[in-house]
């Protein structure tokens, strides 16, 4: 994980801070690496691998800074299911960012290779 | 062209059927012949040696050249796709027209698609496209695709014509996609296909194409279209039905009734068989044997008891 530089805010964030409820959130599958986010903060990255997000669920606290790097030799997409957040064509190596700042229940899919999906889960550190 | 020596024959005398037989796996296309309504695939190498047996109406099917690839799988898709031109050009019976299958470009960069079509011009035949995923990629999703081989067609690029007794019918799956989900016609393509097919007589036969496979071929890789079935029960009356699709980059085939499933090779690079590796990304092959691994189709309708034929061609064999 890159634990470098500050997250860049992004325009926009709050008006999607009622979308979700955080109360669903004890039902994050056990596939989750972890149930309670990460150091608050702290960047995370999902890795795009052999047609696959990696990890494929990821819990955070609000205000993390997600980054998606596409590593396959085909173009994906990062495509939030709720139309919250859409990437551009990322081929090899290319990445995205995105700062979830509300907490709830991202999903997002590759609208190139929609079997591919994965979910963000933002919650507050404090539960 | 490429090292003939992979072809059967003498390699240090290059016929050119032997060099035609080499071009026959890796990007060139299928020989499509519809006999007695029913198609069938030949090799570009046998289509050559029936020499004496011109079909009544044929027609090419070239997919996936993915125009602008250039990783290691194969770094010169353009070369390859010039490859397979060239042994169209060399077809002593002239196919009617070419159908393509999609993801004619790798990123729908207008530099791929003008490079794609300057290429596909040298064939000197008529063109049919359906949009692959990759040619919707600009930031509007699919409006330079439109705008560029969209004229006639209706909604994301779907349409249909007749010729040598045959109706065509191109289909967009590849648009809209759902999360979790697979290859998709939508609600508005199946009501026009409806209405498409319902003045027709149940004898004529139907040559249906779309990039993503219509029937399911793998779904954990994505291969196969959500409501494909809802369009081929549109089409169960009819005597004879040929699905083409691409999408996979290997041939296919199957027989279901009178529905004729194949999937054509690319013009570009190979993908691995359902399940056999990791993911379904792009397949390195030995140096050599890239050409194999690509081709192209031809189909000719044969009028009679016999079905349509196919003949796949891979660039070199």
């Amino acid at each position: 994980m890159d634990a470098s530089s500050p997250s860049p805010r992004r325009r926009g964030r709050c008006r999607f801070a009622v979308a979700v409820t955080a109360q669903i959130l004890a039902l994050a599958p056990m596939e989750a690496p972890a149930a309670e986010p990460a150091d608050a903060g702290k960047p995370v990255v999902i890795r795009i691998d052999n047609f696959t997000f990696g990890p494929e669920t990821v819990t955070v606290a609000p205000g993390t800074t997600v980054t998606w790097i596409n590593g396959d030799d085909i173009p994906h997409t990062v495509v939030s299911q709720s139309r919250i957040f859409r990437s551009k064509t990322l081929d090899t190596d290319d990445r995205y960012t995105f700062t979830f700042d509300a907490p709830g229940e991202y999903p997002y899919f590759c609208s190139l290779h929609p079997h591919m999906t994965g979910k963000v889960v933002v919650k507050d550190p404090a539960g | 062209m490429h090292d003939p020596t992979d072809s059967d024959g003498d390699p240090s005398r290059p016929s050119r059927r032997g060099a035609l037989e080499c071009m026959a796996w890796a990007g060139t296309g299928l020989l499509w012949t519809l006999g007695g309504g029913l198609p069938r695939a030949v090799g570009l190498e046998r289509a050559l040696a029936a020499e004496a047996a011109p079909a009544p109406f044929s027609f090419l099917q070239i997919s996936d050249s993915h125009v602008g690839f250039s990783k290691p799988a194969n770094p010169d898709a353009l070369g390859t796709l010039r490859e397979a031109v060239e042994r169209i050009r060399a077809l002593p019976q002239k196919p009617a027209f070419i159908i393509h299958t999609g993801d004619i470009s790798h990123l729908s960069k207008d530099g791929e698609f003008d490079d794609a079509d300057q290429i596909l011009r040298e064939t000197g035949l008529p063109l049919f496209f359906v949009p692959g995923e990759h040619d919707l990629l600009d930031d509007e999703q699919g409006r330079a695709y439109l705008a560029r081989y969209g004229k006639g067609s209706r909604g994301a690029g779907w349409y249909s014509f007749d010729q040598g007794g045959i109706h065509f019918i191109g289909l967009v799956n590849v648009v809209d996609l759902k999360a979790g989900g697979l290859g998709n016609l939508g609600a508005e393509q199946l009501d026009w296909l409806e209405a498409d097919v319902a003045g027709l007589a149940s004898s004529t036969p139907v040559v249906v194409f779309a990039h993503i496979p219509l029937w399911t071929v793998y779904p954990e890789w994505g291969w196969g279209t959500q409501d494909g079935a809802r369009a081929l029960a549109l089409l169960r009356r009819f005597g004879s039905v040929t699905v083409l699709n691409g999408h996979i980059h290997q041939i296919i085939q199957k027989v279901e009734g009178n529905v004729a499933f194949h999937t054509a090779r690319s013009t570009a690079f190979p993908q691995p068989a359902p399940g056999s590796a990791p993911s379904p990304g792009p397949m390195k092959v030995p140096a050599g044997e890239l050409r194999r691994h690509l081709g192209i189709a031809s189909v000719t309708l044969v009028r009679g008891s016999e079905p349509l034929a196919i003949i796949d061609t891979p660039l070199a064999g």
